[in-house]
Order: C-alpha cells, then sequence, then structure tokens
C-alpha cells in the first residue's frame, strides 16, 4: 500500500506553496553567509597586493602606480581566501551573484578623488614625512663626519 | 543458442549521470560480458598539487565531484594533518562531522531519487529531490554555498556554525524524517518498486569480498564495513554506531541501505549537535610537511570507503597526493552482477552501486 502514502503526500503538495522559485522573475532569498561577489572599500584599501597574491584562481589585480584595484567575477571561486588574508579588512563578501553575461569582463575600481581637505592632511603627512628623512639623513651625515674625525 | 553481439552502452546514456562505457556482450537478452572502459573526464587534478600549496589544495580537492565536495576537502585535511601532526579542535571535529554526515543525506537523497526515475516512478524521484533541497539549504545557511562548501580545511574549519543554529538544523531535519518517513515506505513496501527491484543484480557475500566491494554496495552484500565504526575524529565520541546491513545482496538491499542510512545520519547529527563543545574552531598553521614524510587516512563517504595519500617533501607542495575512490571499487562487483543478467536490468544494475565516475577519474 506504498503508493497510498505518496497520494497523501502529493494531494498535500497540492495545497502547498510551490518548492521552487520562478527565478529570475522572483528574487532569491540569500542568507548572510551567501556567496555572491567580492567588492573593495577603495577608501580604506591601501593597495598592498596581498589579497591578489593569496588568491588562488588569480582573479584580483592590483595597480599600485594607477591606484586601482580589479576583480574578474567569472574567475573568482568565492574562496574568501582574499577577504580572510586583507589587512585592512576593506575586502567584502556580498551575498548577490553578478549577472550573467555573453563577455567575460572584470570590475575596476579606482581610488576616491580626495576631497581638498584630505588631499592637504596627505601633503603635510607628505612634507612632515621628507623633513623627518632630511632630518634622519642629516643626522646620520653629521654621525659619521664626527666618527670619521675622533679616527 | 543465439548468436553473440555487442552493444555498446555509454558514455553518454540517460541512466548514466557521469560518462563511463561498457561493452555489453549480449546472447539473446542476456549479457554474458561486460566490459567497462572509463577516462572520459580525467582532469588531472592530483597532478595540481605541484602548482597550489597545501593550503589552497583543499580547494581543488573539494572540486574533486560535486556531491562528495564536502568528504573529498574532509579527506585531505585529515590527510594532511596527520602528515603535519596538527591537532584539531574539538569544536572543529564536530562540525565536520554534521556537515559530512548532511553530505550524506543528500547523496543518498540524490540516488534515492536517481533509483525512482531509472524504473520511471517520476513522482517519487521529484519528493525525493525535493526534501534535498531543504539539505541545500541549511548548507547555504551555514557556509554560503549549496554544492561547493568551501567549509574544511587543514587545521579546522572555516566558519563557525552557532549553536542555536545547530538547534535550529536539529528541527528541521526533524521536520524531514517525518516527511522522509513517507517516502521511505513508499520505497521499501511499495509493490511495483519491489517488483523492480527484488532479486535484481544479485552479489554474494563471497563475491562481495573477493571483490572488495565497500560503501553501501558491499553492505547490501551483507559485508560489515564502514570506516565510521572505527571511530577516526568525532565518530569515536559517538554512543554506539552499528553499520546498516542487509543480507540480500540486491537491488533492493542497496535501496534499503541507503534508505535506512539516511535516518541513521539524521540520528549522528542530533547527538553530535547534543555533544558538541565549545571552543575555538580554528587554528594558524605555519610550517610545511617535512621531506619524506607520508601520510595516509580513510573516510567513509555516501558511497563508500575513501583512501587518502599524501607525500611531502619539505617545501609547502606536495610530493603527491592520491585518491582511491569507492566507485574504483566497486566497479569490479558491478561487472559481476552485470553477468548473466537481463538486458533492461543493466541501468538499474549500474546506477545500484552509486557510481561516482567524476572522484574515480579526477
Ligand atoms: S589586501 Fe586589502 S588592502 Fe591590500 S590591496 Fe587587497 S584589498 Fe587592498
Ligand atoms: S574569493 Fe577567492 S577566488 Fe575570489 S577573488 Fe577572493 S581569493 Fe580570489
Amino acid at each position: 500500500m506504498g503508493s497510498f502514502h505518496l497520494t497523501k503526500m502529493s494531494l498535500r503538495n497540492l495545497f502547498k506553496k510551490p518548492a521552487t522559485k520562478m527565478y529570475p522573475v522572483v528574487a532569491p532569498t540569500y542568507t548572510s553567509r551567501s556567496k555572491g561577489h567580492v567588492t573593495c572599500d577603495m577608501k580604506e584599501c591601501i593597495l598592498c597586493n596581498i589579497c591578489e597574491k593569496r588568491c588562488p584562481t588569480h582573479a584580483i589585480a592590483v595597480n599600485k602606480p594607477d591606484e586601482t584595484w580589479s576583480i574578474d567575477n567569472f574567475s573568482c571561486i568565492q574562496c574568501l581566501s582574499c577577504v580572510r588574508a586583507c589587512p585592512k579588512a576593506c575586502l567584502t563578501m556580498e551575498p548577490d551573484y553578478t549577472k550573467a553575461a555573453f563577455t567575460k569582463s572584470t570590475v575596476t575600481l579606482h581610488k576616491p578623488e580626495l576631497t581638498p581637505e584630505e588631499k592637504a592632511a596627505k601633503e603635510a603627512a607628505e612634507k612632515e614625512k621628507a623633513e623627518r628623512i632630511a632630518k634622519a639623513k642629516a643626522a646620520k651625515a653629521a654621525r659619521d663626519a664626527a666618527a670619521a674625525a675622533s679616527e | 543458442m543465439g548468436k553473440r553481439t555487442v552493444i555498446p552502452f555509454g558514455p553518454q546514456h540517460p541512466v548514466l549521470p557521469e560518462p563511463m562505457h561498457l561493452d555489453l556482450v549480449i546472447e539473446d537478452e542476456r549479457v554474458i560480458e561486460a566490459i567497462p572502459q572509463m577516462g572520459f573526464i580525467h582532469r588531472g587534478l592530483e597532478k595540481l598539487v605541484a602548482k597550489k600549496d597545501f593550503m589552497q589544495f583543499v580547494l581543488v580537492a573539494e572540486r574533486i565531484c560535486g556531491i562528495c565536495a564536502f568528504g573529498h576537502s574532509l579527506g585531505y585535511s585529515e590527510t594532511v594533518e596527520a602528515l603535519m601532526g596538527i591537532e584539531v579542535p574539538k569544536r572543529a571535529e564536530y562540525l565536520r562531522v554534521v556537515w559530512h554526515e548532511l553530505s550524506r543525506i543528500h547523496s543518498h537523497l540524490l540516488w534515492l531519487g536517481l533509483l525512482a526515475d531509472a524504473f520511471g516512478y517520476e513522482n517519487l524521484f521529484m519528493q525525493c529531490w525535493r526534501l534535498r533541497e531543504d539539505v541545500l539549504d541549511i548548507f547555504e545557511e551555514t557556509t554560503g554555498g549549496r554544492v561547493i562548501l568551501t567549509a574544511c580545511n587543514v587545521g579546522g574549519v572555516e566558519q563557525d556554525i552557532e549553536n542555536s543554529e545547530l538547534a535550529g538544523i536539529v528541527i528541521r531535519l526533524d521536520a524531514m524524517r517525518s516527511e522522509y518517513g513517507e517516502l521511505l515506505k513508499t520505497f521499501l513496501k511499495d509493490r511495483s518498486v519491489k517488483s523492480r527491484l527484488v532479486g535484481v543484480g544479485y552479489l554474494s557475500k563471497e563475491d562481495a569480498f573477493k571483490f572488495a566491494c565497500v560503501g553501501p554496495f558491499g553492505r547490501a552484500s551483507g559485508l560489515e564495513d564502514d570506516v565510521r565504526m572505527f571511530g577516526f575524529g568525532a565518530y569515536g565520541d559517538l554512543a554506539e554506531f552499528a553499520p546498516v546491513v542487509s543480507n540480500d545482496g540486491d537491488g533492493y538491499a542497496r535501496c534499503e541501505v541507503r534508505a535506512l542510512e539516511v535516518l541513521q545520519s539524521i540520528d549522528i547529527i542530533k547527538e553530535m549537535v547534543d555533544k558538541i563543545p565549545d571552543g575555538p574552531f580554528n587554528q594558524k598553521i605555519k610550517g610545511a610537511p617535512e621531506d619524506g614524510s607520508y601520510s595516509s587516512s580513510r573516510l567513509e563517504q555516501p558511497r563508500g570507503e575513501c583512501y587518502y595519500f599524501a607525500k611531502g617533501n619539505g617545501t609547502k607542495f606536495l610530493e603527491r597526493f592520491r585518491i582511491r575512490t569507492p566507485t574504483s571499487q566497486n566497479v569490479a562487483g558491478m561487472v559481476q552482477t552485470l553477468q548473466g543478467c537481463e538486458l533492461a536490468d543493466v541501468p538499474l544494475n549500474v546506477l545500484t552501486i552509486d557510481p561516482c565516475i567524476s572522484c574515480t577519474e579526477r
């Protein structure tokens, strides 16, 4: 009488909501841990290249001179190695998947334009650093000269 | 006596989820001999140890097969841990067992569905796969992946499951159990299912032993062989474990063993969740496997015993990594069941060993 049991189940299913979803008309439900695609917060990123080295599929490319961070979402296997390795914790795994496409492409993110205040602060910091280096160099030269004179 | 003919079966065949070729020597409608041929999807994954370091290779090991994905990452991690003498935190061991048993549930439900499809019971097939979706949902909620989980790595697991989430999983599995019970009744009691399975593809216990059959295929012929009973990892903490065994040796027995193992897996997960200790679930791995060191480990995959071997060479790349999969063990037994069977029973006999060709050819 096994079939009878299945008939009961089938009848129940007639009145239940369908188990499947009409994707993509109905949006999928993502969980907080769903692995969709990796994005980078470029404000925080220091272009240190660690994520590029850790990525097993070479999906990430960091270009320091141009100040860009790019990812080939078609190569990414959502392994989270980059997210775990980033020292500034600026990479995040977004839950939604990237769209299907006819051609492969990469997403490139640029360092944001600095506001005038940030620019000024950065310049000041650089100036201070240059001064510090110059001072240290001068001090070293003086020490060397003193050592040479005492010999 | 009729004339002998050779019928090629596969590599593409509706009943085969994966490519394997059989040359069937038949006389009238009876198979006299079956000659298997494999190697259609060899991908050379074992060789990739030379290109991916031992921490990254787990991602490759996981991609050997889509159904035992978690099992392979677990087997690889355990082998490398033995190689380097790493002790895994207790909580990680328990979580590994939870995920591994969930994989077994989804693998067996998938197989039961395929079996129902093979004997033409479409409704049963779809109900099995509908239940299987619940397990995949649990995977997605706990790891973020549905098929490739990336949850296990050398030294522990990649993410924790909160105790409250674990309790939720048990509640969902309990709900599934009652629905699954109805399917189970159909599989084990239905007259049409029995007429299609009982006595088909008989393999005696002696033959199963002679051909070293493993997993549910061997257990259905009366071999009491299950790696879980040796208590590796958190399996050692189970209060009791007895493999599901049947002595009938036919297709029905194989269906019965797998169908009952789903319930056994639910029980194991419940026990693990009850006993799981708090604490760390991961650790930092330093160093590399020593030169000349080697290790091996065994794991009960959904399809049977899987054997892993790894050899280090002092660098972060392994010298050699090798897997012997359950299907490669079971093919000899399958060929035996095919001898003398009706041509119409060939698809069913091939299916009842639950062949996983992707694992076998890597
Ligand atoms: S690791 Fe982080 S900080 Fe470094 S380049 Fe990548 S995203 Fe930027
Ligand atoms: S998630 Fe993995 S594959 Fe994707 S970019 Fe990060 S490291 Fe590379």
